[in-house]
């Protein structure tokens, strides 16, 4: 196998390592968006905008806070959310992109569907699903921390 | 470019035949189409295969050589997969082999099975269809998606959960008299508003069931129908195809369907035919609101209006513009990799007067089908006409 590659048993190399790059990145207070020159924002990893093809992406970072463009309480889950529902799903403004998650309240520490509404102004975080434990985006009301 | 003819139409019985394997079901639908169609299995040029889930659902990949066999033809056969509109663009690529002179018969259609699993298991094969890092990782279901979309749609534009349990109760009642259809039985806007939550504001009746089927199609070149004297008198008049981005958090607007709106465009311009022109329509509603959004997609109705349509009675059977008389993905089934093939076959038996519910539009001469993939990151249109 040559040597340029991700060896795929070493567990320090997660897998979809870019995904997992950004998660890092937002877990730290990091995240970004990939943004081109005309203001396009995506989401990594990106050759190209996937709007106009801009090849010069530069990393910006999303605003601190993010307003909720909608969300749905989900009651029938796959089962990798098996005990996460009910969970209320959003997706929400952050500037350059729109990032997808699940809100949680944060003073409840649970993810007993908040009261979530269109409009709502919320920070961005990563969390864990209570089903496995795998990260997810995760969305709190602004002004908690 | 050479008229294209739909010379026989088959379906499965749609419904819960966990029992059935898939090469069953598309043998039998492709039996029944070539019966229809009057045609000689041997004259068959290409096999287009419409399915999404099957290495989920029964562990094979590569099913156009097995199907092939099971339609008992040999010739170039190819999977098409485009979520649930899988089967649409199997059809769209077979109408377009056949308009360009590529070939005179071409069978298309698609199957999929999906009662042989488990729920959650069907509800996570489903969920594939949307962004796996960027929405599924982040708890989007299939029904979740366009959820956001009707709490979108109705924060833009107004509307309401009753409005929804309209397009259910509609579509359930054309079911009735269709003996393909998996749910024949009424229900009332009281009894789907009533129904356990799935994905909030969308409720057991707002979602279509799990369903196996299969569905196929011969088409012919009006030349090869003219030749062998075939009852043919279905024409795919226009075909159109749009993509949108993948994930719905990246499209322009949470509660439009452009892709959608390019299919209907490339594929009325295909025909020569205008939105008004259109007399009724088979369109992808595998949640309520996902009716709704496509009549706006399709220029049928302004955005905002399309939410009224069922409860003003304007696409109710009795309606100026019938939708979905067959029951629609809604209460007729939707076997995912099979929807696009069986909306053509429908609208084809309501345009020859063969269908159940033909007498409720015995003038119709304009039929438009609209198949989508995912949250309508793909979309298929086609125009049939009634061609003599
Ligand atoms: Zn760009």
């Amino acid at each position: 196998m040559s040597d340029d590659g991700a060896d795929p048993a070493d567990d320090a190399v997660p897998a979809d390592r870019d995904y997992a790059d950004w998660l890092d990145a937002l877990a730290d207070g990091d995240g970004f968006a990939l943004v081109c020159s005309d203001g396009h924002g995506s989401l990594p990893p990106r050759r190209v905008c996937p709007e106009c093809g801009a090849a010069d992406l530069s990393r910006e970072p999303l605003d601190e806070t993010g307003t909720v463009e909608t969300y749905s309480v989900v009651h029938v889950p796959s089962p990798r959310f098996a005990d996460d529902a009910p969970y209320a799903t959003a997706v929400v403004e952050f500037g350059p992109t729109r990032l997808t998650g699940i809100v949680r309240d944060g003073d409840r520490g649970s993810d007993a569907t908040p009261d979530v509404e269109i409009g709502d102004s919320v920070a961005v975080d990563v969390g864990e699903r209570a089903t496995d434990g795998e990260r997810l985006v995760v969305f709190r009301p602004a002004g908690e921390s | 470019m050479t008229d294209v003819r739909v010379a026989g139409v088959g379906l499965t019985p749609f419904g819960s035949h966990p029992e059935r394997t898939g090469r069953d079901l598309f043998g039998e639908a492709a039996l029944r189409a070539f019966e229809d169609a009057d045609v000689d299995r041997a004259d068959v040029e290409e096999l287009n295969y419409g399915n999404f889930m099957g290495a989920l659902a029964e562990h094979q990949g590569h099913q156009a050589p097995l199907m092939a066999e099971a339609a008992g033809v040999r010739c170039p056969a190819t999977r098409y997969e485009s979520a649930c509109a899988s089967a649409g663009v199997a059809v769209r690529e077979a109408v377009r082999t056949v308009a360009a002179g590529d070939a005179d018969v071409v069978l298309a259609g698609g199957m999929e099975r999906m009662t042989n699993l488990p729920t959650d298991e069907v509800t996570e094969g489903l969920a594939i269809a949307a962004d796996d890092l960027f929405e599924v990782r982040a708890g989007v279901t299939f029904p979740g998606a366009y959820a956001l979309m009707a709490n979108a749609y109705f924060d833009a534009y107004g509307g309401s959960r009753e409005d929804l349990a309209h397009v259910a109760s509609k579509n359930h009642e054309n079911a009735v008299p269709n003996e393909y259809a998996q749910y024949r039985k009424e229900v009332s806007v009281a009894e789907a508003m009533d129904a356990p939550p799935v994905a909030e504001p969308l409720h057991l009746y707002d979602a279509c069931p799990i369903t196996d089927g299969a569905s196929a199609l011969v088409l012919v070149s009006g030349e090869y129908a003219e030749r062998h004297d075939l009852d043919a008198p279905v024409a795919v008049t226009g075909t159109g195809q749009g993509t949108d981005r993948m994930a719905l958090g990246d499209r322009e607007h949470l509660a439009r369907t452009p892709a959608a709106a390019d299919a209907a465009d490339a594929a009325y311009a295909d025909a020569g035919i205008e939105a008004a022109d259109v007399d009724l329509a088979e369109v992808h509603d595998c949640f309520t609101i996902a009716e709704v959004l496509a009549l706006e997609s399709l220029g049928l109705f302004e955005h905002g209006e399309g939410i009224t349509a069922a409860r003003e009675g304007v696409t109710t059977a009795d309606g100026d513009l019938p939708v979905n008389l067959s029951g629609g993905l809604k209460a007729k089934g939707h076997p995912v990799g099979a929807t696009g093939g069986s909306q053509i076959a429908e609208l084809t038996r309501l345009l020859r007067g063969d269908h159940p519910n033909s007498d409720r539009v015995p003038d119709a001469a304009v039929g438009v089908a609209h198949n989508a993939g995912g949250t309508v990151a793909s979309a298929v249109v086609h125009v049939l006409e009634v061609a003599e």
